[in-house]
């Protein structure tokens, strides 16, 4: 059988696939995660400024970059939803949720852990801080919009909304270091001119990046697993319920 | 690693935070997928299965009747 995209839309085959592919991507991210945390602190030198706290990098940025980078999966997957009604879309937006929600959570703890040294505060409402707290509150919002509305097909919709008047945070979280003055230091990995880290702290801040990819990768695909299993559990409950109605 | 400085213990905390949150997050992961799993086959076990997986497929060329089995 030839992979393609088109194949997985269907539930049955993406369980297929999830199936032969969760094991491989489970010691992928056990490797990177290996590798990485070695790396973190054993290899890579203290920085001249901040000292041993940079090792907070190694969890803090890629952190960010999952954080953000799963809502833009929830982004896509809700404008599946709303335009072309890929019977996975909403599926995948709603398994990122929790997944992007506690790497949001990551970041902000981390973040407020390496400030407290390095800025002496563990928090300042500036635009960086501030904008990445909305960005953990619109995850929980959809979350709590999912609960809240039984039948999936609606709350997908309605997630689907929420999520998309919710990505104009996205450039506001990557800008906010250049449009204002922030505590927060300007961007110096994902630069049009080039990191400006030297790449003893680069190469294991991009395999801990890998790690956590991997890591979000595989807690996705048995997210969606499951909650696809559960939509087949709630109409195969309603069955049973229409059954014992009609008996 | 022959020390994490002054500021050790923010850095220790950090680690721990981070890792203790995705634990967290991946132990519920698979035991919300162990769940579906488990109440699907429940459900299946009784007889009570999808149309498209208890009818057999029109172009099957076999004459062997399925049983519930």
């Amino acid at each position: 059988m030839t992979f393609s995209l088109t194949n997985l839309a269907n539930p049955t085959r993406f369980l297929n696939f999830a199936g032969a592919v969760i094991p491989w991507l489970a010691v992928l991210t056990a490797i990177l995660l290996g590798v990485g945390l070695y790396q973190a602190f054993f290899v890579a030198p203290a920085d001249y400024q901040q000292g041993e706290t940079v090792r907070i990098m190694y969890i803090h940025v890629p952190a960010a970059w999952v954080g953000m980078g799963c809502y833009v999966v929830i982004a896509i997957a809700a404008l599946g939803t709303l335009i072309w009604r890929h019977p996975l879309a909403d599926v995948a937006a709603k398994a990122a949720a929790p997944i992007g929600a506690t790497f949001t959570f990551v970041i902000l703890v981390t973040g407020s852990l390496w400030g407290k040294p390095m800025w002496g505060t563990y928090w300042v409402w500036d635009a960086r801080l501030t904008s990445l707290l909305v960005l953990f509150l619109l995850y929980l919002g959809l979350i709590a919009l999912w609960q809240a509305i039984e039948e999936p097909g609606r709350a997908g919709r309605a997630a689907a909304i929420l999520a998309l008047v919710g990505a104009v945070n996205l450039p506001i979280i990557k800008f906010s270091v250049d449009w204002w003055n922030t505590l927060h230091q300007p961007s110096s990995v994902l630069r049009a001119d080039g990191p400006t880290i030297d790449s003893a702290l680069l190469t294991p801040l991009f395999v801990m990046g890998g790690a956590f990819l991997a890591l979000f990768v595989l807690l996705h695909l048995i997210a969606m697993r499951a909650e696809i299993l559960r939509r087949r559990v709630r109409v195969l409950q309603q069955t049973q319920v229409a059954q014992a109605a009609r008996a | 690693m022959l020390g994490l400085g002054p500021h050790a213990s923010f850095i220790i905390a950090a680690y721990a935070v981070a890792f203790a949150a995705l634990g967290v997050l991946t132990v519920a992961t698979l035991a919300d997928d162990r769940k579906q799993r488990r109440l699907l086959a429940d459900l299946e076990r009784r007889g009570i299965t999808r149309r498209s997986a208890a009818k057999p497929r029109p172009a099957a060329t076999s004459t062997v009747t399925r049983t519930a089995s």
